[in-house]
């Protein structure tokens, strides 16, 4: 199937994009929708093939679903050995389909796996990978189109992007996968391209491509390939003793359309800041986030962190209270469609991104706004 | 045994970032530390010390002023440090970086119960894959997002793999490697003792020199021309206008907030 002749630097030789779909006890994430949705629009461009990659034990029947949000076929190895995720078993079985099929992109979700088997099977295959993107593209029209938008550059800058110097020659990128990332907390973005090497690796932020509708008629017509892989249990180095759910549940931010996050504001009263945060959040049908001193202080635990070192989040509302808004924190919320800030210090960073301020002191302004909602609510 | 780990010296992101008229970090102005999460895999690999007496190796790539960071480290508890530091290594992007931490490692010697333990992810590139890369061209198990680590005697350690929604018990032999999160521990501050002791410590510094006879370095395997991916640009996003500040008393200020979520439907 030529893999011992795999090589690659040859870029001709390869095609098609496909996303890498992760399950968990044989349930498809919702990590996989999304990119599989992203992903049709980067097949189309390039007029090549999507291919979902599935990998796990007696999981055939999530095909159809992978399908019908936008694939033209699945990629199917199933194994016992592959029924939970292991670096080991993954990036082998991985690593030997890419070589026989050789695809042009391969995409992951940034998941706490999708950044495990990532980097592992990009270093193995001798090829780039670009973490935890926030946007895609391949044709160059499409791409300047959103730097436009995105980007702060001069339109004589944006124009010269269609090529890039490489090895010190002009290299032209227009069939190259545009990768954009976040770098430094979000202060500055960057693109990436993977031009000598194929396929070109991403990781995808959860959360940030939209999913598509799904078409049945799409979900009927997939194509299932079983292609031949060898694993066996020589091949690990590891060995699972275990797989728990987290006892507790855990609060869901990145799905959260709502959120209410408190900061360091709350220092002179903990808990009857929390109760605050926590009230407005289930008046408003949201959930609770913090800072990073409120959870390395030990006020929240670390599920509730949204920033740079925890989660980044995309809600409708988000609300921060007596939150000064560092860089690191910014980083992680300041996509958030809507933003309300409420703190007592007016020069606060949160107020150069907040679309509504309030200048005040947040155990004040809080259950006055409460009690506001409250009304609302009740006279509907 | 011997803990190896890899630290980076990052601009601190909890400041200002300072952005040059084209787009590229102005790192001369900005405070420097080391990197927060790369100090959990030191606090880990400095609680295994204190339980077994193993050696504690503080490795990082960069420029030559990083060596102040490893002295530090060094002040902490580690035994010593190894500064890989030259030109050719410049450029590397995350392949080529690993390419040349994992050829150092392996100028150091790697032994059976040996462990190399990275942070989780550094926060001026956030990319997290060198640990992972860096395991792959050692031909190391990896295990990443650790939030619990047992040695046991026997060859292997047991750790608790943390997940999103839960989290993996995983028994892995040695050599291994292992990347930590900050809520493996909370790292000690340096001794006073080991603030005197930490310049009498050695920092070897490897340079191209040191190690280019390692089947790892190949000029086309690290620096600039090693480096799969290249930047095509970098850019600052446009500033989000500042929004509207409301006035009035608290109660005036609170009722127009709930009217304006309102509208948008949030109640």
């Amino acid at each position: 199937m030529g893999i011992e002749n795999y090589d690659s630097s040859k870029i001709e030789q390869f095609k098609d994009v496909w996303v890498f779909c992760e399950q968990r006890q044989g349930v498809l994430q919702p990590t996989c929708f999304e990119l599989i949705s992203e992903a049709r629009r980067l097949a189309d461009e390039l007029g090549c093939k999507l291919y979902a990659l599935l990998l796990g034990d007696d999981v055939a029947d999530g095909c159809k679903e992978l399908a019908g949000y936008g694939a033209d076929g699945v990629i199917l190895c199933e194994s016992p050995l592959l029924k939970n995720y292991t670096t080991d078993g993954y990036t082998k079985v991985i690593v030997d389909v890419v070589k026989q099929m050789k695809p042009e992109v391969v995409l992951f979700g940034a998941t706490y796996i999708g950044r495990d088997l990532g980097p592992r099977c990009a270093a193995r295959l001798h090829t780039g990978l670009c973490a935890d993107c926030t946007h895609l593209d391949v044709e160059v029209p499409v791409y300047q189109h959103f730097l436009e938008g995105a980007s702060t550059l001069a339109p004589e800058r944006i124009a010269g992007t269609d090529h890039a110097m490489v090895m010190g020659q002009q290299h032209d990128v227009s069939h190259d996968l545009k990768m954009t990332r976040p770098a430094f907390g979000g202060h500055l973005m960057a693109t990436i391209i993977c031009p000598r090497f194929r396929p070109a690796m991403a990781t995808v932020r959860p959360g940030v491509m939209k999913k598509a509708p799904f078409d049945q008629a799409k979900a009927d017509a997939a194509e299932i390939i079983r292609p031949e892989f060898s694993l066996t249990e020589a091949d690990f180095e590891t060995e699972i003793l275990a797989v728990e759910k987290a006892a507790k549940k855990l609060v869901d931010l990145i799905g959260a359309d709502y959120i209410v996050s408190v900061g360091r504001g709350i220092a002179k009263d903990i808990e009857g800041g929390i109760k605050l945060g926590q009230e407005l959040a289930d008046e408003l049908g949201g959930v609770l986030g913090g800072s990073r001193v409120t959870v390395d202080s030990g006020w929240l635990s670390p599920d509730h962190q949204v920033g740079q070192t925890g989660k980044t989040v995309h809600p409708k509302v988000y609300i921060a209270l007596g939150i000064s808004g560092a860089i690191q924190h910014k980083a992680g919320m300041q996509d958030s469609e809507y933003i309300v800030a409420v703190n007592i210090n007016p020069s606060a960073p949160m107020f150069e991104i907040a679309d509504i301020g309030i200048v005040g002191d947040l155990f004040k302004v809080t259950p006055l706004l409460i009690e506001q909602v409250r009304a609302i609510k009740a006279a509907k | 045994m011997k803990i190896i780990v890899c630290v980076k010296q990052v601009p601190d992101t909890s400041g200002k970032v300072a952005v040059k008229p084209d787009g590229t970090l102005d790192r001369a102005s900005m405070l420097t530390i080391i990197n927060p999460d790369d100090l959990n895999a030191v606090e880990a690999a400095l609680k295994l010390k204190d339980e077994t007496g193993c050696e504690v190796v503080v490795v990082t790539m960069g420029p030559p002023p990083a060596e102040r960071m490893l002295r530090e480290l060094i002040a902490m508890g580690a035994d010593r440090g190894v500064l890989i530091s030259g030109r050719e290594f410049g450029g590397s992007d995350t392949f080529a970086t690993s390419q040349i931490i994992a050829a150092g490692i392996q100028h150091m010697g790697l032994d059976k119960d040996d462990i190399v333990m990275c942070g989780r992810q550094a926060i001026d590139g956030d990319t997290a894959q060198v640990g992972p890369q860096i395991a792959e061209k050692l031909n190391l198990p990896q295990i990443t997002y650790a939030g619990d680590i047992e040695v046991k005697g026997d060859g292997t350690v047991i750790v608790k793999r943390m997940l999103e929604d839960g989290f993996m018990n995983i028994k892995m032999k040695t050599p291994c490697l292992i990347t930590c999160i900050k809520e493996l521990n909370t790292p000690r501050y340096m001794s006073t003792y080991g603030i005197f002791g930490c310049y009498e410590k050695t920092v070897d510094v490897f340079d191209y020199n040191t190690l280019k006879d390692e089947p790892l370095i190949d000029p086309n395997t690290i620096g600039l021309q090693g480096s799969p991916t290249n930047i095509l640009i970098s850019f600052t996003p446009p500033l989000k206008g500042a929004g509207r500040i409301l006035e009035g008393d608290d109660k005036e200020r609170a009722t127009e907030l709930a009217h304006i979520l309102e509208k948008k439907h949030v109640i």
